[in-house]
C-alpha cells in the first residue's frame, strides 16, 4: 500500500513550487501564507470563547475609561464626542494587544516543534512570516467585530458604508500584521517566553500611550510628540478614526496613513524573514 | 540512480556553538532506501546533525548532499525532498487530525486535486480514519506520533528524518509505531534516518547505525556487527556503553532535559 498512489515524487516538475519555470511566484507565496492563516480560522472555530475573553479589556476601556472621560471634557477632541474619539483608538488597541503577543506564540511553537516543521517545508520564510501576520489579522478582525458592536451600543456615531467598513478591515489587517511581525522579530531576538513576557509589557505601554489612541498628540510634551509621530499606531488610529466615524477627519491624510503602514510592514517582514529561523537555535 | 546509491553524503560536516563543537568533521554515507540510525547519548550531536541535514541549522564547516542537493547552496531544493518529525510533539493539538494534515499538504505543495485522497489514504493506512475529525489534543501518544509521521510524508519525501520517534511512548505504542514505520517505508521506498538513544529501537528498525560521541562517529556498521565488536555475547547496549564510555556528563543541558520531559508527559 502506498501513501500516494500514482502521484509524482516530491521534487519532480509537478511539485516545483511557483518560484521557477512552472508558474508565477505570487500565488504560491500567497497560498502558503493563507494555509497558515487558515489554521487560525480553524482554531477560532474550535474555541470561539477565546475571542470573547480577549475582548473584555477593550470593552472595559470603552465602558469605563470612555464613559468617565466623556463627562470630564478634559481632552480636546474637536468636533467629536470623547467616546467617538476613543472608539477607533480602542479598536486599534485591541488589534495591537492581540498582535504584540504573537511572538510568544512563536516561541511556544518553537518549544513544541511546530515551528521546525514549518521551517523544513518548502514554503518560503517570507510566506511563513506573512502567514503568521495574517493569522494575527484574523484574530484582530474577530475582536474588532465585538468592539464595533459595543461602540454602536454606546452610541458612537459610526460610518456604516461598505466602503468605510472595507477600509476599516484593511487598516485592522495591516495594523495587526505590522505589530505581529514586529513581535516576531522581538521573539527571534529574546528567544525565551519569560524574557518575552517582560518585553511585551514594555512595548505595548509606550506604543499605546504615545499615540493618538486616547488623546490627541498636540497635548503631549514635545519629545513625546516626536515619538508619537514615528509610532505606526498613530497612523493606524488616524486611518481608523477617518474611516470608522461618521464625522471622522484625518490628521495626516489617508494616503500617508496607508503609506506608513504598508511601508513599515514591508520593512519588518523583510527583517523577520531573515531572522526567523534563528529562533530555533 | 540505483537503489543502493548514497542518498546522503556528508563531507567534514561540523557545527560549533561558541567553544563547543557539537558535530566534529562528520563523514557519513547513507544508502538509498535504507534505514539508518544515529545513536548516541544526549548531547552527542545527533539532533544537531539532523538539523544541519534538514537545513534548519547552517554548518560551521563542511557540507552535505541530500538526494543530490547541497544543504548550503540548494537548501530550498533539499526541503522539497525531505520529511521531518521532530522529537517534540509537533502536531497542533488545537486542530483536528484532518486539519493538521491539510495544512501540511498545502505547505508541502501537494497538488490541490490530490490532497483529499492522499489524506484519506494516509489516515486509513495508520488506522486513524475514525479519529480524523477529533482534536489532536484528545489523541493518545502513539496516535499523535503516527499522525506526525504521515503528516511529514504526504508529499512523498525521498528521505524521512525521525528524531527520537518513540521517546515517551509506552511499550505497546512503541511497537505500534515501529510496525507502521516499517510498513510505510517499505511501501514508499523512502530512506529513513532516525536518531535514538534506545538500543532496542535501533536493533528493531535499523539496517545500519553509527554511534556518535562528543560530535564524532565512534562506531559504524549493522546493529549486530557493532554489538559483536564489543564481545562475542555482547548486546548493542553493551557496545553502546563501551563506545560512549563513562566520560562524565554530556547531557544537553536544562533546555534539552525540559524538552524531553515535556515530550514524554505530552505523549505518555
Amino acid at each position: 500500500m502506498s501513501l500516494a498512489q500514482g502521484a509524482p515524487p516530491a521534487g519532480s516538475a509537478e511539485h516545483v513550487p511557483g518560484a521557477g519555470r512552472y508558474g508565477s511566484p505570487v500565488p504560491r507565496f500567497v497560498e502558503d501564507a493563507l494555509a497558515i492563516a487558515d489554521m487560525e480560522v480553524h482554531k477560532l472555530r474550535h474555541d470561539p470563547a477565546e475571542v470573547f475573553t480577549r475582548a473584555v479589556q477593550p470593552v472595559l476601556w470603552l465602558l469605563i475609561f470612555g464613559e468617565v472621560m466623556e463627562r470630564t471634557h478634559a481632552i480636546p477632541t474637536g468636533n467629536l464626542a470623547y467616546i467617538d474619539y476613543l472608539a477607533p483608538g480602542v479598536l486599534a488597541q485591541s488589534a495591537l494587544f492581540v498582535s504584540i503577543f504573537y511572538g510568544i506564540a512563536v516561541i511556544w511553537e518553537r518549544d513544541l516543534g511546530v515551528l521546525h516543521k514549518f521551517l523544513v517545508s518548502p514554503s518560503s520564510r517570507v510566506a511563513i512570516v506573512s502567514g503568521k501576520a495574517a493569522s494575527a489579522g484574523v484574530r484582530a478582525l474577530a475582536q474588532g467585530t465585538i468592539v464595533y458592536i459595543v461602540a454602536a451600543a454606546l452610541g458612537v456615531d459610526l460610518r456604516l458604508t461598505v466602503l468605510a467598513l472595507t477600509g476599516v478591515i484593511l487598516v485592522l489587517l495591516l495594523g495587526a500584521a505590522l505589530f505581529a511581525t514586529f513581535s516576531l522579530i522581538i521573539a527571534c531576538l529574546v528567544k525565551t517566553r519569560e524574557r518575552f513576557m517582560g518585553m511585551g509589557q514594555v512595548l505595548t505601554m509606550p506604543l499605546f500611550f504615545a499615540s493618538s489612541a486616547i488623546y490627541p498628540i498636540v497635548i503631549m510634551p514635545r519629545w513625546l510628540q516626536a515619538f508619537a509621530h514615528i509610532n505606526p499606531l498613530t497612523y493606524q488610529v488616524d486611518a481608523l478614526r477617518t474611516l470608522m466615524l461618521a464625522h471622522g477627519r484625518s490628521a495626516f491624510g489617508l494616503g500617508t496613513d496607508f503609506a506608513v503602514l504598508v511601508g513599515v510592514l514591508l520593512a519588518l517582514t523583510a527583517v523577520a524573514a531573515r531572522i526567523y529561523p534563528r529562533v530555533i537555535t | 540512480m540505483g537503489d543502493r546509491d548514497p542518498v546522503i553524503v556528508t563531507d567534514g560536516l561540523t557545527r560549533r556553538f561558541g567553544d563547543l563543537t557539537a558535530v566534529d568533521h562528520l563523514d557519513l554515507e547513507v544508502r538509498r532506501g535504507s534505514v539508518f540510525g544515529l545513536l548516541g547519548r544526549n548531547g552527542a550531536g545527533k539532533t544537531t546533525t539532523i538539523e544541519m541535514l534538514i537545513t534548519l541549522l547552517a554548518p560551521t564547516e563542511g557540507t552535505a548532499r541530500v538526494a543530490g542537493f547541497d544543504i548550503r547552496s540548494e537548501a530550498s531544493r533539499v526541503r522539497r525532498v525531505i520529511g521531518y518529525v521532530p522529537q517534540m510533539v509537533s502536531a497542533d493539538g488545537s486542530l483536528t487530525a484532518w486539519e493538521n494534515l491539510m495544512v501540511f499538504s498545502r505547505l508541502y505543495h501537494v497538488p490541490r486535486a490530490e490532497r483529499r485522497e492522499r489524506i484519506e489514504h494516509a489516515l486509513s493506512f495508520m488506522g486513524l480514519e475514525e479519529s480524523a475529525h477529533k482534536l489532536v489534543r484528545e489523541f493518545s501518544g502513539g496516535m499523535v506520533r503516527k499522525l506526525e509521521i504521515i503528516q511529514s510524508m504526504l508529499h512523498r519525501p525521498e528521505v524521512l528524518f525521525l528524531d527520537e520517534p518513540t521517546i515517551g511512548l509506552d511499550p505497546a505504542a512503541r511497537q505500534g509505531v515501529w510496525e507502521q514505520v516499517r510498513d510505510l517505508i517499505a511501501a514508499e521506498g523512502t530512506t529513513l534516518i532516525l536518531t535514538t538513544h534506545d538500543m532496542e529501537e535501533a536493533s528493531e528498525l535499523c539496517e545500519e547505525v553509527v554511534i556518535m560521541h562528543l560530535g564524532r562517529v565512534v562506531a559504524r556498521g549493522s546493529p549486530l556487527e557493532i554489538a559483536r565488536s564489543a564481545g562475542e555475547k555482547a548486546t548493542l547496549d553493551d557496545a553502546f556503553i563501551a563506545f560512549t564510555g563513562d566520560t562524565g556528563e554530556v547531557e544537553g543541558g536544562l533546555r534539552h532535559v525540559a524538552r524531553t520531559r515535556r515530550t514524554a508527559s505530552r505523549l505518555g
